[in-house]
């Protein structure tokens, strides 16, 4: 047993159900007691998605815990067959169901016989892998899936696309930013004139995965989803692809000369390094940012790096080697790739820290006080509570992370929007320090620090300890609206009482 | 005891596929409330996860209560569940010191059928702080019904007499002290002359601090003194009950501590309506008067009065119809609250209906329905939400109360909605609360008031039909 009540990355059905619901008409159904689709909420909470998220559950209760679900999951699974038709029907298994044991995929292969789409059993153990994990694996398991049945089917087709063409592999729903980054990565692939193939698991639907053989590569923009695909891929078609994270004005431009070479080597006669020269200098403003004299306030400052592989190791690079700032360490909470990300970022910080502790993260924290934080959810109320600056830049993030408007961290108006991220965080730590020197803004000091000063009315103890209740923001209101109310009636003395029909009488 | 069931009212029964949240969800609001405890959940990460999300903000403010997350050795027993916690109580007595430890089972340890009702009291013996165990698993209950099996566990922890008469009797022995208590006494005496002479009665169901005080200053109007409230500020206070004490509800999904209070601790239960809405309140107090044989005191005005305040609000709803997808058990008082703004009800979803310990909210529903001339509901037990959207679809309802899960889509389809779980977190109880309630109920319709001439109604592209 672990006290926790925070953690970074989510169970494992999650990452199965991120992965159902980015496809279109997939439907996934969980094998899980009441009150377990608390995705669902999520996702209509913070993606304001417009559509019911195409995920049931086929509820575990106490029947199912004496007599096992029996036809329960088989009549659930032919049900949502024909009311909604999808075409795959995914049956997530959850941490109930790892431990009841049910032959799952013995009703996987009964209701196939009876359902019109196809059927499958994620294949995720809620106590060996976490979200993350999962969702790379069931990507996986859909692709592979289908590229089997439409290699029976000789389905598969042959050859490449004419043109230089991608699959962008690892788009998904509940992603860190992930919509903008894919509109990004989409410009980007124009503007080097590379056609989109594929983009999945995002919108995409499984009758178009039989295609991914298509493209001449595959690019895996994050490390966290998708990795086990383009390795599939690579090892059936031969298809090359390229990792490399396009985060940064470095690393961009490292990707898009990987990018080059791969498909060099099949026959295209590209040159992308005028493209990156120009978008260096006049399109991304991140490498003039570096020059100018905002960033060289910032020289040596302390910062420390907190979050998922990709954007904690991309982050970290930006940081040390584009604007001269001091990683005092970076750290990651995905434990089961700690080894890449040591790799990574070893030589941009002076420790790398990996752990999944959060506890542990807030201690590092305090003890080297960074001029900035760059984290998730958690290190941004660290920072809060320790009066530190912090940089949201990775998942667990929360509805403010899911912004309207147009925030890529990818590509090259990503480095724009990183700048911007970096330089108002310190500014702000700034701002704040020397408000602190200079003691604020107005130094007038305040006459009363009450509400209504000079108040002829009593208050008595319990009306007070009523009073006293009331939230902060709205309590000097309520004070001045009872004491009005007791004047126009005559009280000498507020008793909780008179607040309360005073309350009453304002209806507030 | 039989309770007749109310006639009319037609019940139904659905499958159960209906989206809620976890019953751990209760410790959200109950950490609060008794700010002595801690609450060990006793579970997994999807558990964690859900608490993490839920609640948001809350988080972060260094909450009172924390997850003992299962790894694989606890669910194989390579590890021993007893020695597993007391490890983490004692490092939770160390850190924060509570006055009690709640653990929450959940599905996870009904399933290996971890025995924390055995394990609790050698613990407790052990590490000297009281243990209370709550099954508040998404096996066997919806939501607010957690909160339920928390109180129900701690109904067993109310002491059973007062401790002050044994004091009394210690202090009658100095002299000096009696003086100085006689002083006291007197002030005593004269605030219980304010008070009917009336068996003690104990309010039952968790609500914030400023609510109760509203209630017990209702009842008291009438001359009735509350002796204690279940649950108390501090674990600590728990009120005494004693064989023979009166009790009543103030929440609807509160049938286990009812039940408890009854039958373990030998209480009378006062079945009434809950004080939601003013007519709810008002009833809740007239039916506790009546078991007292109290004539109520200018409560006709007192109702009037509130309901001439609300009337800009009523105004706005008078008319329309409402759909609850059901959720949290307070459907059949809001649907009762609002058929009296003059609402029709279509449908109650209702995750479980205990006709017996709403019986009197039951009855009030079909009497405020004839007396407004609305027509019965459905009254819809454990719903299937894929149903009810179909049913949506054909009602076309003017608002419909349901989850987050299906609110966005919903307005997406230009329905009006209203977040469920807000009911549960706003302050709904008691007349001074009741324009909080019609806040609530009118709030979509107000803002889709304000944006009706965009033509921005249906958000959607059409789906293809099947």
């Amino acid at each position: 047993m672990k006290l926790a009540y925070w953690m970074y990355a989510g169970p494992a059905h999650i990452g199965t159900l991120r992965i159902a619901s980015s496809f279109k008409n997939v439907h996934a159904i969980m094998h899980a007691p009441l009150g377990d689709d608390y995705f669902n909420v999520m996702r209509s909470m913070l993606e304001r998605e417009r559509n019911f998220t195409p995920v049931t559950t086929s509820v575990v209760d106490r029947h199912v815990l004496a007599r096992g679900s029996q036809e329960k999951v088989v009549d659930n699974i032919t049900r949502k067959d024909k009311e909604e038709t999808p075409d795959l029907i995914i049956l997530t298994p959850t941490c109930t169901s790892s431990i009841l044991q049910e032959d799952l995929a013995n009703f996987v292969e009964r209701a196939q016989l009876e359902a019109k789409g196809d059927v499958m059993l994620a294949d995720v153990n809620h106590y060996r892998v976490n979200e993350l994990q999962a969702a790379d694996r069931t990507l996986h398991q859909i692709v592979q899936y289908y590229i089997e049945k439409a290699r029976k089917k000789g389905e598969l087709p042959q050859g490449k696309s004419e043109k230089p063409s991608v699959n962008i592999i690892g788009i998904s729903s509940l992603g860190f930013h992930n919509q903008h980054d894919c509109t990004e990565l989409k410009r980007l692939m124009a503007d080097l004139g590379i056609e989109v193939n594929a983009v999945i698991p995002d919108a995409a639907s499984v009758h178009d995965l039989k295609n991914l053989p298509r493209a001449w590569f595959n690019l895996c923009p994050y490390r966290e989803l998708g990795l086990m695909t383009v390795q599939y891929l690579e090892a059936e078609f031969g298809t090359p692809w390229v990792d490399i994270t396009p985060m940064g004005v470095v690393e961009t431009a490292r990707c898009v000369r990987k990018i080059q070479q791969v498909i060099n080597a099949q026959g295209a006669e590209v040159d992308y390094e005028e493209f990156i020269n120009q978008q260096t200098l006049h399109v991304s403003q991140a490498a003039w940012f570096s020059r100018s004299i905002d960033c060289q306030n910032l020289t040596g400052k302390k910062a420390v790096v907190f979050g998922d592989n990709t954007h904690a190791a991309a982050m970290t690079k930006i940081l040390a080697r584009e604007m001269g700032i001091h990683v005092v360490w970076a750290g990651t909470y995905c434990k089961y790739d700690g080894d890449w990300f040591r790799e990574q970022v070893s030589e941009y910080c002076d420790e790398v820290i990996i752990t999944d502790d959060h506890g542990a993260i807030g201690d590092a924290i305090a003890r080297v006080e960074p001029s900035a934080i760059f984290g998730t959810q958690m290190e941004r109320h660290v920072g809060k509570r320790l009066d530190i600056p912090c940089g949201v830049i990775a998942a667990p993030i929360h509805i403010q992370n899911f912004p309207i408007g147009y925030k890529p961290f990818l590509g090259y108006e990503g480095t724009n929007q990183v700048v911007d991220l970096v330089y108002n965080s310190f500014t702000l730590g700034m701002e704040d320090h020397l408000l602190e020197i200079f003691g604020g803004h107005d130094t007038k000091e305040v006459i009363t620090k009450g509400i209504s000063a000079g108040s002829d009315l009593g208050w008595t103890k319990d009306g007070l300890a009523e009073l006293n209740k009331i939230p902060g923001f709205v309590r000097g209101k309520v004070k001045r609206n009872t004491e009005k109310f007791a004047r126009e009636r005559g009280f000498q003395e507020i008793s909780a009482e008179v607040l309360y029909a005073a309350k009453e009488a304002v209806g507030a | 005891m039989t309770v007749a069931e109310p006639q009319g009212l037609n019940f139904e029964c659905e499958t159960g596929n209906y989206h809620t949240f976890c019953p751990i969800s209760c410790v959200a609001w109950l950490y609060q409330k008794i700010e002595d405890s801690f609450f060990l959940v006793i579970g997994t990460k999807t558990c964690g996860y859900f608490l993490q999300n839920a609640m948001g903000v809350m988080i972060f403010a260094e909450p009172r209560y924390a997850m003992a997350e299962l790894e694989e050795g606890d669910i194989s027993a390579q590890l021993n569940d007893y020695a597993e916690l007391k490890r983490l109580c004692e490092q939770i007595k160390r850190d924060r010191n509570p006055s009690v430890i709640v653990w929450i089972g959940t599905c996870t340890t009904e399933i290996i059928k971890m025995d924390l009702e055995g394990l609790a009291p050698k613990l407790e013996s052990e590490i000297g702080i009281p243990i209370v165990v709550a099954r508040a698993n998404g096996l066997d209950y919806a939501f607010t019904q957690g909160e339920d099996t928390v109180l129900a566990a701690m109904a067993g922890r109310c002491p059973n007499q007062t401790p002050v008469v044994e004091s009394e009797k210690n202090e009658r022995n100095a002299i000096q002290k009696l003086l100085h208590f006689g002083k006291k006494k007197e002030d005593v005496i004269q605030e219980e002359s304010e008070y009917v002479d009336h068996p003690p009665l104990v309010l039952f169901g968790s609500l914030p601090d400023p609510v109760v005080t509203q209630l017990t200053l209702e009842l008291k109007k009438q001359g009735i003194k509350v002796s204690g409230w279940l649950p108390a500020k501090r674990f600590t206070e728990l009120p005494v009950i004693e064989e023979g004490y009166y009790v009543a509800g103030v929440n609807p999904f509160l049938s286990r501590t009812a039940t408890t209070l009854m039958r373990r601790r030998k209480c009378k239960l006062i079945g009434a309506p809950f004080p939601i809405g003013p007519d709810g309140t008002r009833a809740w107090v007239e039916k506790i008067c009546s078991v007292f044989g109290i004539t109520p005191q200018g409560l006709d005005e007192r109702e009037a009065q509130i309901w001439a305040g609300l009337e800009e609000y009523v105004k706005l709803i008078r008319g329309k119809s409402v759909f609850f997808m059901g959720d949290n058990l307070l459907e059949v008082s809001l649907a009762r609250f609002l058929v009296r703004c003059g609402m029709t009800v279509q449908e109650v979803g209702i995750p479980y209906m205990d006709k017996r310990y709403q019986a009197a909210e039951l009855a009030f529903l079909e009497q405020t329905c004839k007396e407004m001339g609305a027509p019965l509901p459905n009254i819809v037990e454990k719903p299937d939400n894929y149903n009810q959207v179909q049913r949506i679809y054909d009602l076309n309802p003017d608002l419909v109360i349901t989850g987050m899960a299906h609110a966005n889509p919903l307005e997406a389809r230009g329905i009006n909605t209203k977040w469920s779980v807000e009911f549960t977190f706003a302050q709904i109880h008691g007349f001074g609360n009741a324009r909080d309630v019609l806040e609530l109920v009118t709030r979509p319709l107000r803002r889709n008031n304000n944006l009706k001439d965009l033509g921005w109604d249906k958000l959607v592209k059409e789906e293809a039909k099947i």
